[in-house]
């Protein structure tokens, strides 16, 4: 294919958005519910440690709120400037869905977010702890109905074609299609583990630097200990996830497994350079029978293989490093994770090697990385199907040239570039000035209802 | 499902939302954006203090426009398409300058004070170039986006015709939620947009019936043109009433400080009546109508009865959030 085909750039300039846009909210939706947690604990025991946590990490959330609402903007408006086909032909689902979207969870978010950000000594603390509900519960609304498109796109059901055109029959169906709760969760836990893996990392940035206070000490724990506890279960959902596409979308887990031919005993490829050629693998080391037993639970389980669908699956080693990126992540933060929770309740955060810090430093954005390579793994996967079975996505895109597509393609990697080098050293920025105060000792004296003291505000533009 | 309404009305009812949520937003976020272009006069403690009187605001603000274009996504996914490959290219460049005005908010109260200037520069030109891009959006829309040097130029005015609509309710806005000093200069600020802002309604006003013969027939026939001339009555009134308030000085009574603000609402209300007016009830000037463009009734009617429920919460809470933060403007801090 020509490197300067419409499509291609239009597909280019949509992953770019899109990859850029998600790195936010999967901050976000997990972020606004450890800042309900923080709240909590401090309002448990008014414990300024708590609020000092708080303080910090509701300014992370503000500007990764920020850079999500700016860039999910450009969402709205790609559908329309790069793929009219796309809501000519499935307008009737897509719409409604966007639409609740759009209704219940956006404005949830944003409207309560001033209160939640500005509004701490202007309202009652209930108040604020339930501004603090609402938007994070506007957050995970927000990602239900994404997810719930998604995977409808992924897996539709409940609709028919009436002159060309989808019409839906079952909004049940739709809503909960097969692939939905799956996708739902995995992603729901990829949030929070994201999350965790950056507190633990900024914390232990922070505490490798000089300590940090008591605030640091506490996230540091809460984070290491919440990403313990959740790693297992999202291998265990990632497992069913992956059933479950092989079930609706074999060939998307034929290409994840570079597995040419339908047969038994397949073998778990550990690694291998993908020949989409010669339809074959090269440099293949691999696991006999692995992938049967992972996926059939028997090592005489047949497996459908690529050659099924010749001309109509997606390519395969962008699918096949991307899943091995994922899961390879997956695997390091289980170690890394349970290793840190075992010393920190063993002996204590202060008492952590410093080699151990310096991993979970090394760790803090892996959840942005393992979180793309799930989503392409999972929206390559769907070529070349925009809607499997119902739209291509070559026949969805627009008539706008590849000159204008190749220069507001360019415009927009410029301007992401910049601001994500910008955001995460404003991250860095921002731990560095958190407090610091002796063990033990939380550097804000109790507040009552209302404003903390006055050397602790720091302005807000 | 069937639609539990004649479905001839669906379209008319989201053009009507739709047609709301563009007004709002462009009242709304248009304040934002005015109060973004003015910062420029101003410096440090000033400047911080304009920005803080619109940060509770923006997000909820800007969302008007999600919801706008969303409702034209889902309603009227023809006019979708077509609307926005037209506008492929100031759509894109609005887009980046939403990004720098939304993001240099948060980044220049938390990036290092050396580059605190830096985004100032940025919230600035983003906040310019969005409200340029969305005027040179309407002209083109106004004209069946046409492509000749004449229609060019024409777009362009009205770009800088929605720069000073913003810069005067921008102004409006400050006149509102500050005092002293700054508020007097806001005051002179809104005299001055005032009348560019008066101008550019009344060229795009004269231009749109002298474009088309059809809208030409629907103001200027009898016995129409009766029910119609208090729309340019009233806000030639407005404007000259408006006029003459702000000459007064104000501080005696700044419990009128909130009236400039509401009659530029007004008078952005009034002025986007007459444009839909003179199209309904064709989404692409005498193109394509409500009917030819909407998407099915069944998938309009499932988005009605979400959208009866949440859009009077959404209203709701829009209005507690500015009676929380009401009152004048201080510097915010997150406590």
């Amino acid at each position: 294919m020509d490197a300067l085909d419409p499509l291609i750039l239009a597909r280019i300039q949509f992953a770019a958005n899109i990859s850029f846009h998600i790195l936010f909210p999967t901050i976000t939706i997990a972020l606004g519910w450890a800042l309900l947690g923080f709240k909590l604990a401090y309002n448990r025991a008014k414990d300024g440690a708590w609020m000092d946590a708080y303080r910090l990490w509701v300014k992370v959330f503000a500007l990764s709120f920020a850079m999500g609402v700016v860039s999910g903007i450009t969402m709205s408006f790609q559908f329309g400037t790069n793929w009219p086909g796309y809501m000519e032909k499935v307008g009737n689902i897509a719409g409604p869905l966007l639409a609740y979207e759009v209704l219940t969870a956006f404005f949830l978010e944003a409207v309560f977010l001033g209160i939640m950000l500005f509004g701490f000594s202007r309202v009652p603390n209930w108040v604020h702890t339930m501004a603090t509900l609402l938007v994070a519960g506007g957050t995970t609304l927000s990602a239900f109905w994404i997810i719930v498109l998604n995977s409808w796109m992924q897996t539709p059901v409940g609709y028919e074609i009436r002159d060309g055109v989808v019409h839906a029959t079952d909004w049940w169906a739709i809503i909960f299609n097969p692939s939905m709760p799956y996708r739902l969760i995995h992603m729901l836990i990829a949030s929070a583990l994201t999350v965790a893996f950056l507190i633990a990392g900024m914390s232990a940035w922070r505490w490798l630097k000089d300590g940090g206070g008591e605030g640091v000490r506490r996230t540091l724990k809460a984070a290491v200990y919440a990403a313990a506890l959740l790693i297992p279960v999202q291998i265990f959902i990632g497992d069913l996830h992956g059933l479950n596409t092989l079930e609706h979308q074999p060939q998307k887990v034929a290409a994840m497994e570079a597995n040419w031919e339908t047969r038994s005993h397949v073998p778990l490829v550990l690694f291998a350079i993908p020949d989409e050629k010669a339809r074959t693998n090269h440099l293949e080391v691999a696991i006999p029978s692995g992938a049967s037993l992972i996926l059939k639970h028997e090592a005489a389980g047949v497996v459908p293989g690529l050659d099924d669908y010749q001309g109509n699956h997606p390519p395969v080693a962008p699918l096949f490093w991307g899943f091995r990126i994922m899961v390879g992540i997956g695997m390091a933060m289980l170690a890394l994770s349970w290793f840190a929770a075992w010393t920190i309740r063993r002996r204590g955060v202060d008492a952590m090697p410093r080699w151990l810090a310096h991993g979970l430093v090394t760790m803090t954005f892996s959840g942005w990385v393992a979180t793309l390579a799930g989503w392409y793994v999972t929206e390559i996967g769907r070529q070349p199907w925009l809607v499997t079975g119902v739209l291509k996505t070559a026949d969805a895109v627009g008539p706008v040239g590849s000159a204008m597509v190749a220069s507001s393609l360019t415009l927009y990697l410029v301007v992401y570039a910049v601001l994500l080098t910008a955001y995460i050293a404003v991250l860095y920025r921002l731990a560095r000035l958190g407090k610091a105060a002796p063990n033990d000792k939380p550097m804000f004296p109790v507040p009552t209802i209302a404003p903390g003291p006055a050397a602790a505000q720091e302005e807000l533009a | 499902m069937t639609p539990f309404i004649d479905p001839w009305w669906l379209p008319v009812i989201f053009a009507g939302l739709m047609g709301l949520s563009i007004l709002l937003y462009v009242i709304l976020d248009g304040y934002d954006l005015g109060v973004g272009m003015l910062t420029r006069l101003e410096k440090d403690e000033n400047r911080d203090l304009m920005v803080a009187s619109i940060g509770p605001f923006w997000d909820a603000n800007e969302t008007w426009l999600v919801l706008g274009i969303g409702l034209l996504l889902v309603a009227f996914p023809l006019a979708h398409g077509l609307i926005l490959t037209q506008l492929y290219l100031p759509v894109v460049l609005m887009l980046v300058a939403l990004i720098l005005r939304g993001v240099s908010f948060e980044f220049r109260a938390k990036a290092p004070p050396e580059h605190k200037q830096r985004w100032d520069h940025a919230f600035f030109a983003g906040s310019l170039l969005t409200a340029l891009c969305q005027g040179y959006m309407l002209g083109a829309y106004v004209l069946g986006f046409d492509q000749s040097f004449t229609a060019v130029l024409f777009c362009l005015l009205a770009a800088l015709g929605l720069v000073a609509g913003y810069v005067f309710v921008g102004a409006c806005w400050l006149i509102y939620k500050v005092e002293g000093e700054l508020q007097e200069r806001a005051v002179r600020w809104a005299e001055i947009s005032l009348w560019a802002t008066a101008l550019a309604m009344a060229i795009i006003s004269i231009a749109t019936p002298l474009l088309s013969e059809r809208i030409f027939d629907r103001w200027f026939r009898l016995p129409e043109i009766i029910a119609l001339l208090p729309i340019p009555i009233a806000a030639a009134t407005l404007f000259i009433g408006l006029a003459i308030f702000l000459r007064r000085p104000l501080r005696t009574k700044d419990e009128l400080s909130w009236v400039p603000l509401a009659v530029a609402g007004i008078l952005f209300a009034l002025g986007f009546v007459g444009i839909a007016y003179s199209f309904y009830p064709y989404l692409i000037a005498d193109r394509l109508d409500i009917w030819q463009a909407a998407a099915s009734p069944e998938a309009l009617s499932i988005i009605l009865i979400g959208a009866l429920f949440v859009l009077p919460v959404i209203l709701g809470y829009s209005i507690l959030s500015h009676w929380i933060f009401r009152g004048k403007a201080t510097h915010l801090s997150y406590e």
